[in-house]
């Protein structure tokens, strides 16, 4: 009963969560253009999307801009989180409490102060400005997943390796860097995410002429939105989930295929 | 040595001072001076006029209420995430989490097709022969909004905390006589403490400041403090008033932070 209950409980809120979503998969295969009405199944939403020069031109911006961003963010902040674990304290502190400003402000106040940065240097608001405003917001996200990582790392395997003669660069490439490696990668996925799913910054980072999937549907919204958008949307998400169930469930199988070569070595199976 | 390492932070030093620091004098500039830049509260005293006290009115009430109703929702279910087995609650996390992956501005939109007066829930609602809803258009479904957009923010951090707490401290409660609603109550409640103020302020913080989810499901009719700040940069163009909002968005926020930090102190004590 109590297990009944509990499963029952997960699936409502699992049922809020993915509502919208189901919504939004069916609605790219329906007919007719408002979403009002069902108007029959088609996938000509899907053909039309590769020819809508709009949408795809919105897609090429967020792809890039989320790409570029998270590459620099990055570098920028892998630096940055290498140097901070090894800081005084005073110096650590100011870098601290610039990290946690973006992360614990609200979007619209980043948002305001980067386009008035950007208007008081008479700027063009464009691919630049948004590019500038998308590494400022995920530095942080890069510097949170490194440092934990960077605490980790002895100390001592480092200077073991200059003990042995390697250079500096040599040493921290060959041992700290692997040990790291995890959170660097970690913080460029949730950059990436993070810029591709971000709408309020770049509502004020952006110029005219220049849009991203969020600033795309924003205006649509008012103007009633394109159904290939609903495609769009659909074919992303798929992608995505194929991605995380390929990357979260091929080392799981190459690690029992090992352990079951292992076990059959043990057994004398295999020789 | 050290000198040298710190040279890494150099480029983040440059680049926080740039895009962080500055833009947030910006916005101090901006809100503590007029068109002809002599310095004035009047901007951010502006808040107390009667549009403006309301709309600050309207969206604290409303981001208290979604932040309860995410806490009420999300305890029950972290924890019993975190009651079952391991290998199966990691994967129920990610199942959680995959909707973030779906553009957050055709999610909520997606809501309009379902609250609408003809939506997909009235219809169910209708089959079923019960009374339809209507709340397209008015605070409840931006409440709805809220809590569907946020609800993943507040479930992490509690499952988080949750799912941390060592089983044996349970197990000695259990020996030493307390029955489970003790043992919740005295053991596990104030262990998830830390868990529940982290998802308070990362839910409360983007509620109150929204302007997104108040657009597309309040239908333009209910202003928040968020709308308001838009409306004044992208409209009205004038950026000292939208500043002088935006500092008192700040002080809320940063009030928020502070009452929730001291009450996570006095229960760190307490029990």
């Amino acid at each position: 009963m109590k297990a009944t209950l509990k499963k029952l409980y997960v699936l409502l809120i699992l049922l809020l969560l993915y509502a919208p979503i189901i919504t939004l998969v069916v609605l790219s295969f329906n007919a007719s253009k408002t979403r009002a009405k069902w108007g029959g199944f088609t996938m000509k939403w899907y053909a039309s999307l590769f020819r809508n020069e709009q949408v795809m031109n919105a897609l090429y911006t967020t792809l890039l801009l989320a790409l570029l961003s998270a590459l620099i963010a990055t570098l920028i902040g892998t630096a940055a989180a290498i140097a901070m674990n090894s800081m005084q304290a005073k110096i650590k502190m100011y870098f601290t409490a610039v990290t946690n400003i973006p992360m614990l402000n609200a979007d619209i106040v980043t948002g305001i102060s980067l386009m008035l940065l950007f208007l008081a240097i008479d700027a063009t608001f464009g691919f630049p400005t948004v590019l500038l405003a998308h590494i400022t917001f995920n530095i942080p996200y890069v510097i949170l997943s490194v440092l934990p990582k960077m605490k980790q790392t002895n100390r001592s395997v480092y200077e073991a390796a200059l003990d042995l003669g390697a250079t500096p660069a040599y040493a921290f490439f060959k041992v700290v860097f692997p040990d790291i490696l995890p959170g660097v990668i970690a913080g460029f996925f949730l950059s990436f995410t993070m810029s591709l799913d971000d709408f309020i910054i770049t509502h004020f980072a952006k110029g005219p002429g220049l849009d991203t999937l969020s600033t795309k549907i924003y205006t649509e919204v008012k103007k009633g939105i394109k159904p290939e958008m609903y495609a769009l949307s659909t074919l992303m998400f798929l992608t995505v989930l194929i991605l995380i169930i390929l990357v979260n469930y091929i080392p799981n199988i190459q690690k029992e295929k090992n352990l079951k070569e292992n076990t059959r070595y043990e057994k004398g199976m295999v020789h | 040595m050290k000198n040298k390492k710190n040279l890494l932070a150099f480029p983040y030093l440059l680049w926080s001072a740039g895009f962080i620091i500055i833009p947030l004098c910006m916005i101090f500039f901006y809100g503590f001076t007029d068109k002809t830049n002599r310095f004035t509260f009047a901007n951010v005293v502006s808040i107390v006029e009667g549009e403006n006290l309301k709309a600050l009115g309207i969206s604290i009430l409303l981001a208290l209420i979604a932040t309860l109703i995410c806490v009420l929702l999300s305890y029950p279910l972290a924890y019993i995430l975190s009651g079952s087995g391991m290998k199966q609650s990691g994967f129920m996390i990610f199942v959680f989490i995959l909707p973030m992956w779906m553009n957050f501005l055709l999610r909520t939109l997606a809501w309009q097709t379902l609250l609408e007066k003809n939506g997909v829930i009235n219809m169910i609602l209708h089959f079923l022969h019960l009374p339809v809803l209507n709340i397209i258009n008015t605070p409840y479904a931006i409440v709805l909004g809220m809590v569907y957009n946020f609800l993943p923010f507040m479930i992490l951090p509690l499952y988080n905390a949750l799912s941390k707490i060592d089983p044996s401290v349970i197990e000695a409660a259990r020996d030493l006589g307390a029955n489970s609603f003790q043992t919740f109550v005295n053991v596990i409640f104030p262990l998830s403490i830390p868990g529940l103020i982290s998802g308070i302020t990362m839910v409360s913080v983007p509620a109150l400041t929204t302007f997104v989810i108040s657009d597309m499901l309040g239908g333009g009719k209910i202003l928040l403090i968020g709308n308001v700040i838009e409306q004044e940069f992208k409209q009205a163009n004038n950026w000292h008033v939208g500043s002088g909002l935006s500092i008192v968005l700040m002080l809320f926020i940063l009030l928020a932070m502070g009452l929730t930090a001291k009450y996570d102190k006095e229960g760190g004590s307490y029990f």
